[in-house]
């Protein structure tokens, strides 16, 4: 058989998402069977979901979904995590044999509150503590991955097609207000499971339908911040902008999404004076995070959703409503699939922003 | 035939319509890809969104859509039409060199990128709503017609038309004050003879999704150009 690499497989990433503004929570079911209209669009090397509000009896403890080459690393794992959190809960993330999914690693959660004396002691607030954990572990630990981070939401993912990861971690199980779903088509590294999307720091995560080019300038930028990039694919890093941007910077959402696809120089040239000062400031001070090269990605965040394109919108992207629900697709069979009924479905146009949030204390 | 699509893969779904012997109507569909491609007879009906690349290299045959339809549609075909009752997604009429594509609505980004003629083939495409960014990128040949139609004082196409291009025409209804066109192409305010070359087509238009031919073409129409037989000399090498 000839592998990934010998063979070419034309095919393209495959995203989907879904919010209720009202915060009704939808089982994972229905975002599981929505990718499968676009299963060519993934060649069965990642697929992948991330859900939010679906931990609501630990909310306010950071879930750390963890990927573990064997037990040995798992158990010294633990002890580095319980010199500086205390866990609430410690579990296997339960999953069914499924014959499409294979080679699994363990696949752990831990619910834990960081030592209040371990974030006195580093002056450290509770979120970048966390972050700079899970860099810690991601980069020093070997056999030890992170891969999800926040509070009341989790990702799922594996080496497979989106359609059986869903089945293989018993998504019907779990509830959420919005989901994401990443099918995936990998091009220039491997498929491994830590290489499925979404990718995800704290309430972060990302997922990507695109190829970036600018990556290795992104890379060296933000790791002057204390990020790492070691999960070998480009999307790792716009999750870490992201954070870095909205979380550390205290942009917008409509800022970073300028910062990263930010309009060509003539386009902003045309716009009034105001907001050509801010598109041009925020253009030269964060240059080095514009991100060049076909994307289109739905960013998941506590709240909401923003789903967008690069600029020159080398990637397809299609959002449709219904009531209280809001759903974001790479293609509208898709949308079709999760609500026959969507409505006014549209292509949001290159560097568009589309941001849904739940309503104030809905979730 | 009757086809429903629901449980039908692409390939499934598509030997089944090259092999029945009768025009086609398929229901139920939902993103299966590839459907009618290089199909040279038959008439296909489609209820229920197509998946990418419909009608792709299609040679002949009549393709209809009875909703909105993904990227890609008609990807260098060559003969043909296909008729869409609501929206296109990107990329539509790619590098297609014969035939017309009729869009009730708006079409994505690069519809009709690299369009080209040779001879008595010229594709024709006409969009009754707007037109995303790089409209007619590279276009090489063809006629793209852009209406506006429930444009509701929004631009009829995106930013970048006409980026690249080198041969064809383009109309765009409206005077086109507020649309930024690059230096080697002319768009000029189109003349009564101009407008006749389109009329046809416009009024293929109104008969298929209800309007009145006069009333559409009874407004000014921009029409788009290059500007000689060698726009971009000297752009890239010495040529």
């Amino acid at each position: 058989m000839k592998l990934e690499g010998q063979v070419r497989i034309p095919s393209g990433c495959a995203i989907a998402a879904v919010i209720s503004k009202d915060g009704n929570r939808m089982s994972g079911e229905m975002i599981t069977n929505s990718m499968k209209p676009m299963h060519d669009r993934s060649n069965g090397l990642g697929g992948g979901f991330a859900g939010y509000g679906i931990y609501p009896e630990y909310k306010d403890f950071y879930a750390l979904h963890f990927f573990f080459d064997d037990r040995a690393t798992r158990k010294s794992c633990e002890f580095f995590l319980k010199e500086r959190f205390e866990i609430v809960k410690s579990e296997m993330i339960p999953t069914r044999k499924l014959a499409a999914i294979t080679d699994e690693p363990v696949i752990w959660r831990y619910f834990v509150a960081p030592l209040k004396s371990v974030l006195a002691s580093l002056q450290l607030d509770e979120k970048e503590f966390v972050a700079r954990t899970v860099m810690k572990i991601n980069t020093e630990i070997n056999g030890a991955y992170v891969f999800s981070s926040g509070k009341n939401m989790g990702t799922f993912k594996a080496v497979g097609f989106p359609e059986d990861v869903g089945v293989f971690y018993k998504l019907e199980e779990y509830e959420g207000y919005s989901w994401t779903a990443h099918g995936r088509y990998p091009t220039n590294t491997p498929g491994w499971w830590g290489g499925a999307h979404p990718f995800t720091l704290l309430d972060y995560s990302i997922v990507h339908n695109g190829e970036i080019s600018s990556y290795d300038a992104n890379r060296r930028f933000i790791e002057m911040f204390g990020y790492k990039c070691n999960l070998q694919t480009d999307t790792e890093v716009i999750t870490y902008i992201m954070d870095y941007l909205i979380r550390v910077q205290g942009l917008t959402l409509e800022e970073a999404a300028n910062v990263i696809a930010a309009p060509f120089w003539s386009t902003i040239a045309s716009k009034d004076e105001a907001e050509r000062q801010k598109l041009t400031y925020l253009r030269t001070v964060f240059s080095s995070l514009l991100v060049t090269g076909p994307f289109s990605i739905v960013l998941g965040f506590s709240g909401g959703l923003m789903a967008l394109n690069d600029r020159l919108k080398l990637r397809s992207m299609v959002v449709g409503e219904k009531d209280d629900k809001v759903y974001i697709a790479s293609e509208e069979a898709t949308i079709r699939v999760m609500e026959p009924e969507a409505e006014n479905i549209y292509a949001p146009a290159g560097g568009e922003p589309v941001i849904i949030k739940v309503k104030e204390g809905a979730f | 035939m009757k086809i429903n699509a629901c449980n039908y893969d692409y390939k499934k779904l598509n030997d089944i319509i090259r092999r029945s012997e009768e025009n086609c109507e398929i229901s139920g569909c939902c993103g299966q890809r590839f459907i009618a491609a290089g199909m040279s007879d038959k008439s296909i009906t489609i209820d229920g969104v197509p998946g990418n690349a419909l009608g792709a290299y299609l040679n002949g045959a009549s393709i209809t859509v009875n909703a909105n339809a993904q990227d890609a549609v008609g990807d260098t075909m060559n003969e043909g039409e296909i008729i869409i009752h609501g929206n296109i997604g990107d990329a539509a009429g790619y590098a297609m060199r014969g035939g017309k594509i009729y869009v009730k609505g708006n079409a994505g980004y690069r519809a009709g990128i690299h369009m080209k003629q040779y001879e008595d083939k010229a594709p024709v495409m006409v969009i009754g709503g707007t037109a995303g960014s790089f409209l007619g990128e590279y276009q090489a040949g063809g006629v793209i017609v852009v209406l506006g139609l429930e444009a509701n004082k929004q631009r009829i196409v995106g930013n970048f038309p006409c980026t690249g291009m080198h041969g064809g025409k383009m109309f765009l209804r409206g005077d086109c004050a507020d649309i930024k066109f690059p230096r080697q192409v002319t768009a000029r305010k189109a003349a009564a003879e101009d407008t006749e070359e389109i009329r046809k087509y416009v009024s293929e238009y109104c008969a298929l999704f209800g309007y009145d031919t006069e009333d559409i073409m009874n407004a000014p129409f921009t029409v788009v150009t290059p500007d000689s037989k060698n726009p971009y000399k000297q752009m890239y090498v010495a040529n």
